[in-house]
């Protein structure tokens, strides 16, 4: 077969644009990601280097081996270890009250027809855009003076609850799914409490793992109010404790790079391991 | 249509709850303390006391100047490559797809103070890795922190590289659900990739990208870890001073919670602003 028609002559030159523009891309994202992972890398490489080799003027770009002596040092400047512990208990605790309360709200807002259901809409889309700023101060006020909560795991965990990206998220899955499937067990006299637990829940695993994992993490990296709520040293969260070195004159930095790993590596872990959920939960706030 | 009352806000009552107490009460309450002067016990109501502060106040123009010199710059910076980020991750031809991705996605999971500490070390004057990287291939240090420009050029780049794989991410599902076959149709016609780029994506993407802007937006107005704790506080002399880092010196190291309620009802101000900007930029077309 002779391959000297005009047709595949095109589809010579059209392959060798296409493999044209591959090199083009690759030659240009390579570098881009590159930079973007330059960070984590350097955070990897620092905590593993003693100090007096992180200020030294040789450009250092290969891990050492002082990772667990700089985890002692951070230990001994700050009970990192015991802030970890913190940190854990109360993400874990927030994801679980949180994944609760925002499929709750969710499965109301999917399932039901009630007065004031416009009301609470639009409660939610409001908050999106509304600085946290405004809240900050009297939430503070409120939770230091007046229920005298400063310092403890409540402070940390029942403020933050109320978010309105997750409700809309879960809102969307339950109204996505089939109701007829919840009517037949309705007509079969099941309560509408266990439907949504027995029936609903179930349904939705995929995207309850995808919240869940969107919760845990905005816990784990929350800052600005454990900073202002748990400023004791025993009650202070990993960042919070991590934080309070940054800027001390006579400070170990392998250490704070240690800590700096220690936050990030197991949620590099989990995004590795679970990134479509981590992908599904942070689209789900823009698309419909 | 029927109405369950009893049954949806059985279910809504733990989630209402939290917001009235944490939210609903506390956005009411900020709009009084603001009118309130709080440095005196009992406060006392007095109407012009912080606001008639905060027009006369230059700590408070420099935050603003500085909160909107970085929105003006770094956002559309970061939008931008976020829309590269996720057109070119989208793409058939691209191999490795998985590493690509982890590289431009990593940055959303590492918390404010990780990488704080990072881009602060990094950028050391004389130990940091940026200037020895400069030093090698001959160009000189560059003082980062003890002048305002590059210090700000830091701050800009820290929240660059954190947020703009966030933003891709949206923008990526985005694109994904573009139907296949208007390219089809536009490859056919011989529409060329760049102006397919243009007059296809672009439009089509507009509501995420504006949606992807108003998120940055205010959430770069709440800028405070990275001036916190990068440029040690807002650091030079105040030169990287941002509403959030005012409201925090403000509210909770000289306990003037009058004056930060104010602040805050500025930015709540702002942000009420650039959402009817939003609502006006993606109204449907009469």
């Amino acid at each position: 077969m002779t391959s000297r028609s005009p047709i595949s002559h095109s589809r010579v030159s059209r392959s060798q644009a296409r493999l044209g523009r591959s090199i083009a891309l690759h030659l240009f994202l390579t570098p881009l990601a590159l930079v973007w992972l330059f960070p984590l890398w350097m955070m990897v490489v620092f905590s593993t280097m003693p100090d007096n080799g992180i200020f030294s003027p040789d450009i250092e770009l290969l891990p050492h081996g002082n990772f667990l002596d700089n985890v002692s040092n951070l230990q001994r400047g700050t009970n990192f270890i015991g802030a970890i512990g913190i940190s854990v208990s109360v993400a874990v605790t927030y994801t679980f009250l949180s994944v609760m309360l925002t499929s709750m709200a969710g499965w109301a807002l999917a399932r039901y027809n009630f007065f004031g259901k416009g009301m609470v809409v639009a409660i939610i889309f409001g908050t999106i855009t509304l600085p946290y700023a405004v809240v900050l101060i009297p939430q503070f006020i409120m939770v230091a003076r007046d229920f005298k909560l400063a310092n403890t795991w409540v402070a940390l965990i029942v403020p933050p609850l109320f978010n309105s990206l997750g409700v809309l998220f879960m809102r969307q899955s339950f109204s996505m799914m089939p109701h007829e499937l919840f009517d037949a067990a309705k007509v079969e006299g099941v309560k509408e409490w266990r439907i949504f637990l027995f029936v609903a829940l179930p349904l939705a695993r995929p995207m309850l793992a995808a919240l869940a994992i969107i919760l845990f993490l905005a816990s784990w990296n929350n800052y600005l109010w454990p900073l202002l709520i748990n400023s004791k040293p025993g009650a202070m969260t990993a960042p919070v404790a991590l934080g309070t070195l940054i800027g001390l004159t006579k400070v170990s930095w392998g250490g704070i790079m240690a800590g700096a790993v220690m936050l990030t590596a197991p949620m590099l872990v989990v995004f590795v391991l679970l990134q479509r959920h981590f992908v599904a939960g942070i689209a789900a706030g823009a698309i419909k | 249509m029927r109405y369950q009352n009893a049954t949806a806000y059985r279910f809504l009552a733990p989630y209402l709850l939290i917001f009235s107490i944490f939210w609903l009460w506390p956005i009411i309450d900020s709009f009084l303390i603001s009118f309130q002067a709080t440095r005196t016990v009992p406060w006392r109501f007095a109407p012009t006391f912080n606001w008639g502060r905060l027009i006369g106040d230059p700590a408070f123009f420099n935050a603003l100047k500085n909160t909107l010199l970085i929105l003006v710059i770094q956002v559309p910076v970061m939008i931008s490559l976020a829309i590269v980020m996720a057109v070119l991750l989208n793409s058939p031809l691209l191999k490795a797809r998985g590493l690509f991705r982890f590289a431009f996605f990593a940055p959303v999971v590492v918390g404010e103070v990780a990488y704080s500490a990072v881009f602060r070390l990094m950028f050391n004057l004389d130990y940091g890795i940026i200037n020895k990287l400069l030093n090698s291939i001959g160009l000189p240090s560059v003082d980062w922190f003890t002048n305002v420009t590059p210090a700000m050029a830091v701050i800009m780049m820290a929240v660059t590289w954190r947020w703009a794989g966030y933003n891709a991410i949206i923008l990526l599902a985005g694109l994904q659900s573009i139907p296949e076959d208007v390219y089809e149709a536009a490859t056919l016609d011989r529409v060329s990739k760049v102006k397919q780029f243009f007059y296809i994506t672009l439009p089509l993407l507009k509501p995420i990208i504006v949606f992807c802007a108003v998120l940055s937006i205010i959430g770069t107005m709440q800028l405070f870890t990275e001036p916190f704790l990068i440029t040690e506080r807002g650091g030079p002399g105040g030169g990287t001073e941002t509403l959030g880092l005012l409201l925090y010196r403000q509210g909770f190291r000289s306990l003037n919670f009058g004056y930060a309620s104010a602040i805050a009802y500025t930015m709540a101000g702002l942000a009420i602003a650039i959402s009817l900007v939003q609502i006006w930029l993606t109204r449907e077309p009469k």
